[in-house]
């Protein structure tokens, strides 16, 4: 049943652009699928290990500016006379390179906060993403700091037997997110029902416990970093070629914020958690926006948030399964939703 | 003789000023079931700790079938074989009995992370053994009718016993039980002494942990005694039974004379 909800809504999403004519929500629904994307990143550190990264935006950042460097190149001086030049890469590449060396940041930011965790992990992760903007701001040689750098190219994909497509329109690169989030989805989704998955969740359960039968700490907590780093760098990637202009406003703390408030309200732990919530955040500005200023709209979002966690306080996916397997199992004793048993159903 | 398994040589720990175990030497043989007993406070769960790696010594050297343990974290010795159980946090309360094993058994499903992701068959091949012998621990501990619930909200003899399957998931050559039978009845005691007899039939050499002392007597091939951190006795239980150092150690200096 699980799987049948999440092909219907994948057929759904891929419907709207039929009849969806209207371009600024075509925008706004790129975009948020852009964030949910980020926020699914975000998901599988928060829900699966218990991390809080409150500086995600950094490595959503970074996968932007490298996979825009890399499709611009660049020209700088170093120090002793070096100079580094790059000629233009295709943007494909610089949506690889993105994975990449965001993937490597986050592998080291878990290296230097695992070992301690928790709080320290939360700090770590804010003080990354600020020194991350600083130097975007301030790099100008190579950043253009807060000129922004500006006429990023296109995303171009090579179809087998169509040859290139350079994804232009809307359209185009709606349907590109749409298969990015979806590759996203499943990506996690396998990792979680893994052994890597069942030892993340041991080791956000019971650390000792977890470590007594075997599970090595920091390397479990490491490779979650370093893929959900990876996966905000795509998100980032995406983000730059479509935008195709990106400022240090990228790295601003609030959009931190906006992705872990997806997170929550849609429910952490869950894997459609990220996309629930991501879809109520990223289109209630278009709602809000002909009746509210920008700053105010930011006091609205604050009340739906704890709106949302008021009534269903797991998150809206989490207490809704939960609701309906006590409705349906009400003749009989009430069982909870378990991992397992979603498990067991989706690999039948 | 049989061949020595684990050895504890001259070991000490100090918390500060406080000396919570000094000069511990004591040896577990191959396939023997050995019990460390001692009033509270005598220093059993610390010596737990010291011999899993949860706790780094100050002086002394672990040895476990001749690789010596100092200074390995915890799941490199659970690797070598030596898993343990504790004393209070012995499950992983949010997820069914059947969930915790498959957690368990971590040291078996290892598969790349690729092949995990794409789905390969050695990927899907190695999910369907672990299912199975998931199934049979949960039948060979008795928990088959509470295989499906979360093991929070069993009762506290029961996840006992998943705590020991889930020890058991992680194949050890060698167990370390910190207190399994308290919190169970009578007859939950009675069941677990034969299921520690069974575990010890298939090979597993076992160091025990315990206050129940007919459990203790009835189980145990030796018996170490620890009071404030130093062995006072060694040996049968027998022998340990009628050692007026222990029953000193245990009912104070007037019961001896008594």
């Amino acid at each position: 049943m699980k799987s049948g909800i999440a092909i219907l809504t994948v057929v759904a999403f891929a419907s709207v652009p039929l009849w969806l004519r209207d371009p600024y929500l075509m925008n706004a629904l790129i975009t948020t699928g852009i964030f949910i994307i980020g926020a699914m990143s975000l998901n599988l550190l928060l829900g699966f290990t218990g991390q809080l990264s409150l500086g995600h935006i950094a490595f959503f950042g970074i996968g932007a500016y490298v996979s825009a460097l890399t499709s611009l190149g660049f020209d700088v001086g170093l120090p002793f006379g070096f100079r580094i030049v790059h000629h233009p890469w295709p943007p494909i590449a610089g949506f690889v390179l993105a994975i990449a060396i965001a993937g490597l940041c986050g592998y080291l930011v878990g290296l230097l906060s695992f070992r301690v965790r928790g709080a320290y992990f939360v700090i770590v992760t804010i003080s990354f993403a600020e020194v991350v903007r600083l130097v975007a701001l301030n790099w100008v040689e190579l950043t253009q700091g807060p000129l922004a750098l500006t006429n990023i190219p296109s995303i171009t994909v090579g179809l087998p037997g169509l040859g290139d497509l350079t994804l232009r329109t809307k359209l185009q690169n709606y349907y590109f997110v749409l298969a990015v989030a979806v590759v996203t989805y499943l990506l996690i989704s396998r990792l979680v029902h893994s052994h890597f998955g069942r030892a993340m969740r041991g080791l956000m359960e019971n650390e000792t416990l977890a470590v007594s039968v075997g599970i090595d700490v920091t390397k479990t907590l490491t490779l979650a970093a370093v893929i959900s780093a990876g996966i905000a760098g795509a998100a980032g990637s995406l983000y730059a070629h479509y935008i195709r202009i990106i400022d240090p406003e990228v790295f601003a703390f609030i959009n931190t914020v906006t992705m872990v408030i997806m997170v929550i309200t849609g429910g952490k732990g869950s894997l459609a958690g990220p996309v629930v919530g991501g879809m109520i955040f990223g289109l209630l500005p278009v709602f809000l926006r002909p009746i509210m200023a920008p700053k105010a709209q930011w006091i609205a979002y604050g009340g739906v948030l704890i709106i949302i966690l008021f009534v269903l306080p797991r998150g809206i996916v989490p207490s809704l399964a939960l609701r309906f397997a006590k409705r349906r199992s009400r003749p009989e004793t009430v069982a909870p939703v378990t991992f397992s048993e979603r498990d067991a159903k989706e690999h039948a | 003789m049989t061949a020595i398994a684990l050895k504890v040589e001259k070991v000490a720990a100090h918390f500060g000023g406080l000396v919570a175990l000094s000069d511990m030497n004591f040896t577990v043989g191959e396939g023997e079931i050995v019990s460390l007993i001692g009033p509270n406070g005598a220093g059993k769960t610390t010596a737990f700790n010291v011999v899993t790696g949860f706790l780094d010594p100050t002086h002394g050297a672990v040895s476990y079938r001749g690789t010596a343990l100092n200074g390995l974290k915890p799941h490199q010795i659970a690797e070598l074989g030596l898993i343990r159980t504790f004393q209070r946090t012995s499950v992983f309360p949010n997820d069914t009995v059947y969930d915790n094993l498959l957690v368990g058994l971590h040291r078996q499903g290892r598969v790349s992370l690729l092949e995990a992701i794409l789905g390969l068959p050695r990927a899907r091949s190695s999910q369907r053994r672990l299912r199975e012998r998931a199934s049979e621990l949960v039948e060979w501990v008795g928990l088959e009718r509470r295989a499906h619930d979360l093991a929070g909200s069993l009762s506290y003899g029961e996840q006992r016993l998943v705590g020991v399957a889930l020890a058991l998931a992680a194949e050890p050559s060698m167990l370390l039980l910190d207190e399994p039978v308290s919190g169970m009845n009578a007859s939950e005691t009675h069941t677990f002494v034969q299921l520690v007899r069974n575990i010890r039939d298939r090979g597993v050499t076992i160091l025990l942990v315990e206050h129940d002392m007919p459990m203790v007597m009835s189980v145990s091939d030796r018996i170490v005694v620890l009071n404030y951190g130093r062995i006072i006795a060694e040996g049968p239980p027998d022998m340990i039974r009628n050692d007026p150092a222990v029953i000193e150690a245990y009912l104070g200096q007037g019961a001896t004379r008594a």
